[in-house]
C-alpha cells in the first residue's frame, strides 16, 4: 500500500490583518488575516520547519531516501535548495534531493512522483506569495509550507488510490524571472479555461476509481483560480459539508503549498476509513484521491495546521510586512553590511549549521556548541561524538536587545541560551516579543534564514520561545 | 616553569599622547609622527637612537611600514601587532621583553588607530572568511550580559544597578573634563547619562565609551639606563598577559559577572609586582572602561573590591579622583573613546604624568608610588586581559 505515513505543517507566526492594508493604502482591506512568512524565513527555511514536523511523527524504520521540494518562489536558481533543506533534517548525504520549483502546480507533481516512488520520498511544498500593494495577490496570499513523508510500506495513514489530470497552455497568471509579484489575464478569461479543464480532471478521476460525488468525505479544493474553481463545486454539487476549509481567512492562499496544508488539516482530524480528494486547479486541474487507514486513529501530527493559525500573532504593522517583503527600503543603520558567509567553511560545517549538531566529549560529557574537537572542559583531544540538538529545550541564561547590530528587522535580539542535558550557545531568538523576555524562560530552535550578502543566503539556527500550547 | 616578569628591569624614559579625538584632518601617518616625536622629545633622544619598534594597531596598517614608512625609520626592526583591545599594550609589553632580555637597548611602543574614516557607528573590524554560524551581536550587547546577570547574583535592584552604571560614567566624564587630551572634556549630568537612548540591553549611550581617533608612545631602556634619559623615570614591576579558552559562551556554569581572563592576569601581576592588597598599595589605576558594567566587574576582578562590593564601593565615590582609589583618573576610554592600538599606552601615558606629578588638575596626590593599566579584549567568558603595574621608584 502507497500513500503518506507522516506528515508537518508549518504556518509563520505572524499575521498581517487583512484592514491594516486597507487603512495604509486607502482602499478596501478585506476580512481577515494571512500569514505572514517573516524576516528571517524563506520557501527554504519553512520547508525545513514543516519536514522537520513531519520526520518527528515518522513511523520508526522509516526515512526518506529523496526529497522533492516544490515552490514558486525558490531562494537559489540554478542550485537545488532541497539539499539544504535535506541539509537541516541531518540525514547524511544519502538521498536524492531535488526541486521542482517555478509554478504552483508544481507542487502536484512534487506529491504525485512521491507517493509513486519506490523508496520512501519526502515532499516538501513551501511558498511565499507576493502581489504589489493594493493588489489581490498581496491580500489574499499567504506564506506556509508543508512536508508529506511517502512510503510504500510501513503503517500508511492515507492511502494514494491515484490521480488524474489535464494541462492546457495559456495565460492566466505567470510572472518572468527575476521578478518578485505575478501578473495575470482578466479573470473570466481564466473561468472559461479552468472550468470544464477542472472538470474532465475529477470525473476521469471518479471514473477510475469508481466513487461518485456522494463517496467523497472530504474535498480539498484549491488553486489559483478561486472564481473558477467556485464555479466548478457549485456546478457539481457537492455537498458543502465535505468542502475542507480553505484557510483564507486565517491563512491565505499559500500557493504552491495549499493543497498540501488543507490537506494536513484535514489529515488533522480526519477519521480511518474516508475517501479524501484533492483538487488543484493551477495551468490545467489534478485531482488526487486518498482513503485514510486504522493507522490514522493513533496518529498525531507535532502540531496541527489549527494550532498554528491559534497561536499566530496578529497585528503585524503594513510597513514592517512591506519591508520583509523587499517592498520598502528602509535606511539601513550606521554599520557595515554583514559579511556572506563563506562556501568552504559553510561546507566544512555542514552538521552544525544546517544539522546544528553539537559534540560531546566521550571523556567527560561535556557538550560543546559548536562542535570542538578539545574539551573545554577536560582538555581531552579528539574524543567526541556528535550530538544533534534541533529538538533539545533550552532555558535562556541571559538575553540582550541589540540596537546597534545589523538585522534586516531591528533590534536584534539574542540570548545565551542552556541546553537540557549541558551545552550552552548564544544566539539571535526570533518571533519573540522583547518586552516579554525573561531569564529562565524556555526556547526551542527553529531554521531560519539570518540575512543575505552578496547573493548568498545565510542559513542557521535561531531560538524562539516554546508555544504555550505545544 | 612559571610568570617570572621583569620587575625593575625596564624603564619608560619618554612618552607621547595625542590628543584624541574626530581627527578629520589628520591621517594615521600623522598620529604616529605626532606621537613618536612627543616620545623621543620627552626622552630627549633622536629617532636614530632607538633600536627596535612595536606597532600596535588593529585596523589602521598591516606590517611594520604602517610605521617605517611614514617616520622614514632607517633599516630597524619594527613588528606589527594586534591583540584585541589590548593591541596597544601589547605593544608595550613586547617593546619591554626585548629591552630586557639584552636584544636592545633602546626601544619605542607605539599604538595608533584611525576609527573615524570608516563611516560606521562603533567599532568595525572584518573577520576571516566564516560559515555565518557566530552570533553577531555588537560589542555593547555582549557586555550588556553583565547588568543583569550581577543584579541576580547580588540581589541588587536593576534600578539601583542602572544609577551604579550612571555614577561610573559621570565620573569618568568628570575626570576627563580635566583633561586636555580627551575626546569628550565636559562633565555630563547624571540625568542626562541615565536618560540616554538605549543602545543594547539597559546601556545608554552614555554607558558606551566613544569613537575617536588617536596615538600613543613610550620609550624603554634597561633600568640602569634610565637616568641618562630623565630624571624621573617609571620602573615596569609587572606585565601580565592571559587569554582564556573562551569557555563563557559554551559551559553553562559561566554567570557573567566576572572575566576569568582578568581574574588570572591580576593574580600573575600581583604575584610579579610583590602587591598583596592592590586597593592600598596602588596609586591609581587605568581600566578598560569600555561599557559601564564592565568597569563595575572590573573593581571586583582586580581586587580592589570584594565580591558583590563594587556596586557599593562605586556609589561611595572609592573610585572618584579624590577617592581612597582613584580610577580612570584622566576620563577613560568614556572621554577619551578608544582607539584600540591607541589605547592601552594612553593609560600608561596617564600613569606617567600621574607618577612623575604631572597631571595637573587631575594631580593625585596620595603619596602611593604604584600605578596599575588594565585592557580587556573580546567579550565575557571569551577575552584577552592584560595588566601593567609602573612604579616612581626601584624595589630596595
Amino acid at each position: 500500500m502507497a500513500g503518506i505515513v507522516a506528515y508537518g505543517s508549518y504556518i509563520p507566526y505572524n499575521r498581517l490583518d487583512r484592514q491594516t492594508i486597507g487603512q495604509a493604502l486607502g482602499v478596501a482591506g478585506g476580512r481577515g488575516a494571512r500569514a505572514v512568512a517573516s524576516y528571517d524565513e524563506d520557501t527554504t527555511s519553512m520547508a525545513a520547519e514543516a519536514a522537520l514536523a513531519a520526520l518527528a511523527t515518522a513511523p520508526d524504520g522509516i526515512s526518506p531516501s529523496a526529497l522533492y521540494f516544490s515552490t514558486a518562489d525558490p531562494a537559489y536558481l540554478d542550485k537545488t535548495n532541497a539539499t539544504a533543506i535535506h541539509a537541516a533534517l541531518g540525514l547524511g548525504h544519502e538521498a536524492f534531493a531535488v526541486d521542482m520549483v517555478g509554478a504552483v502546480r508544481s507542487g502536484a507533481g512534487a506529491l504525485r512522483a512521491g507517493l509513486d516512488s519506490a523508496e520512501p520520498t519526502l515532499v516538501c511544498l513551501s511558498d511565499v506569495r507576493t502581489g504589489l500593494p493594493g493588489g489581490a495577490d498581496e491580500a489574499a496570499g499567504g506564506d506556509g509550507a508543508v512536508a508529506f513523508l511517502c512510503a510504500r510500506e510501513g503503517p500508511v495513514i492515507a492511502e494514494f488510490l491515484g490521480s488524474s489530470s489535464t494541462s492546457a497552455e495559456f495565460l492566466d497568471r505567470w510572472r518572468l524571472p527575476g521578478e518578485s509579484t505575478s501578473r495575470v489575464w482578466e479573470e473570466r478569461f481564466g473561468e472559461f479555461v479552468y472550468v470544464p479543464l477542472a472538470q474532465q480532471a475529477l470525473q476521469k478521476a471518479m471514473q477510475m476509481f469508481g466513487v461518485n460525488l456522494e463517496h467523497i468525505d472530504h474535498l480539498v479544493a484549491t488553486g489559483v483560480h478561486p472564481r473558477a474553481l467556485r464555479t466548478v463545486l457549485a456546478g457539481a454539487g457537492v455537498r458543502k459539508e465535505v468542502i475542507a476549509n480553505d484557510l483564507s481567512a486565517t491563512v491565505g492562499n499559500t500557493g504552491t503549498a495549499h493543497f498540501g496544508l488543507m490537506l494536513a488539516d484535514v489529515l488533522d482530524r480526519a477519521e480511518p476509513n474516508q475517501l479524501v480528494t484533492v483538487l488543484l486547479i493551477a495551468d490545467g486541474a489534478t485531482a488526487m484521491f486518498f482513503r485514510t487507514t486504522d493507522a490514522i486513529a493513533a496518529y498525531h501530527a507535532r502540531r496541527t495546521v489549527q494550532e498554528q493559525i491559534a497561536t499566530g500573532r496578529p497585528g503585524l504593522s503594513y510597513e514592517s510586512f512591506l519591508t520583509w517583503r523587499n517592498m520598502l527600503k528602509r535606511e539601513p543603520p550606521r554599520r557595515p553590511d554583514p559579511d556572506r558567509p563563506g562556501s568552504p567553511p559553510s561546507f566544512r560545517s555542514e552538521a552544525w549549521k544546517y544539522g546544528f549538531c553539537g559534540s560531546r566529549c566521550e571523556a567527560c560529557g561535556a557538550r560543546h556548541l559548536p562542535p570542538a574537537r578539545v574539551c573545554v572542559h577536560c582538555h581531552t583531544t579528539d574524543k567526541m561524538k556528535l550530538e544533534r540538538l534541533t529538538d533539545v529545550p533550552a532555558t535562556i541564561a541571559t538575553f540582550t536587545i541589540d540596537r546597534l547590530a545589523y538585522s534586516p528587522s531591528p533590534p536584534m535580539v539574542a540570548a545565551v541560551l542552556d541546553f537540557d542535558g549541558g551545552g550552552r550557545f548564544q544566539c539571535e531568538l526570533t518571533d519573540v516579543d522583547p518586552d516579554k523576555l525573561a531569564i529562565g524562560q524556555r526556547v526551542e530552535m527553529t531554521f531560519r534564514r539570518l540575512y543575505s550578502a552578496e547573493g548568498i543566503h545565510n542559513y542557521f539556527w535561531k531560538a524562539r520561545p516554546v508555544r504555550s500550547n505545544n | 616553569m612559571g610568570s617570572r616578569g621583569i620587575c625593575d628591569r625596564v624603564a619608560i624614559v619618554g612618552m607621547g599622547c595625542t590628543q584624541f579625538g574626530e581627527h578629520w584632518d589628520k591621517s594615521v601617518d600623522d598620529m604616529l609622527v605626532d606621537a613618536a616625536g612627543d616620545a623621543c622629545r620627552s626622552a630627549g633622544v633622536s629617532q636614530d637612537a632607538i633600536d627596535a619598534y612595536w606597532l600596535g594597531t588593529m585596523g589602521s596598517g598591516v606590517s611594520g611600514l604602517t610605521l617605517s614608512r611614514p617616520l622614514k625609520i632607517n633599516y630597524k626592526p619594527v613588528s606589527r601587532l594586534e591583540n584585541m583591545c589590548a593591541t596597544g599594550s601589547e605593544s608595550f609589553r613586547n617593546a619591554c621583553y626585548a629591552v630586557a632580555s639584552g636584544a636592545y637597548d633602546i626601544a619605542m611602543a607605539i599604538g595608533a588607530e584611525k576609527l573615524k574614516d570608516s563611516g560606521y557607528s562603533g567599532l568595525v573590524s572584518a573577520a576571516p572568511p566564516n560559515d555565518g554560524t557566530p552570533a553577531q551581536i555588537s560589542a555593547p550587547a555582549s557586555f550588556s550580559f553583565l547588568a543583569p546577570a550581577y543584579c541576580k547574583k547580588y540581589g541588587v535592584d536593576a534600578a539601583k544597578l542602572k544609577e551604579v552604571m550612571t555614577r561610573i560614567a559621570w565620573k569618568n566624564h568628570k575626570n576627563g573634563a580635566l583633561n586636555p587630551r580627551a575626546q569628550f572634556r565636559k562633565e555630563v549630568p547624571m540625568e542626562t547619562i541615565a536618560a540616554s537612548p538605549l543602545v543594547a540591553g539597559s546601556l545608554g549611550i552614555f554607558d558606551c565609551s566613544g569613537v575617536s581617533d588617536g596615538s600613543a608612545a613610550a620609550i624603554v631602556v634597561r633600568a640602569e639606563d634610565a637616568h641618562k634619559y630623565t630624571d624621573k623615570p617609571l620602573y615596569v614591576k609587572a606585565l601580565s598577559f592571559v587569554a582564556g579558552p573562551a569557555r563563557g559562551p559554551v559551559e553553562q556554569d559561566y554567570d557573567y559577572t566576572t572575566f576569568d581572563e582578568v581574574v588570572a592576569s591580576a593574580k600573575d601581576a600581583y604575584q610579579q609586582a610583590g602587591i598583596s592588597d592592590p586597593r592600598k598599595q596602588l596609586a591609581m589605576a587605568e581600566v578598560h572602561d569600555c561599557f559601564t558594567p564592565t568597569e563595575l566587574v572590573l573593581m571586583e576582578d582586580l581586587e580592589f573590591s570584594s565580591r558583590g562590593k563594587a556596586w557599593e564601593d562605586v556609589l561611595a565615590g572609592t573610585f572618584d579622583l579624590d577617592g581612597e582609589m582613584p580610577v580612570n583618573p584622566d576620563g577613560g576610554l568614556k572621554s577619551f573613546g578608544h582607539p584600540i592600538g591607541a589605547s592601552g599606552l594612553r593609560m600608561l601615558f596617564e600613569a606617567w604624568l600621574q607618577l612623575r606629578g604631572e597631571a595637573g588638575k587631575r594631580q593625585i596626590s596620595n603619596g602611593k608610588k604604584l600605578a596599575l593599566t588594565h585592557n580587556l579584549g573580546g567579550a565575557p567568558g571569551a577575552c584577552v586581559s592584560f595588566i601593567s603595574i609602573v612604579g616612581a621608584e626601584k624595589d630596595a
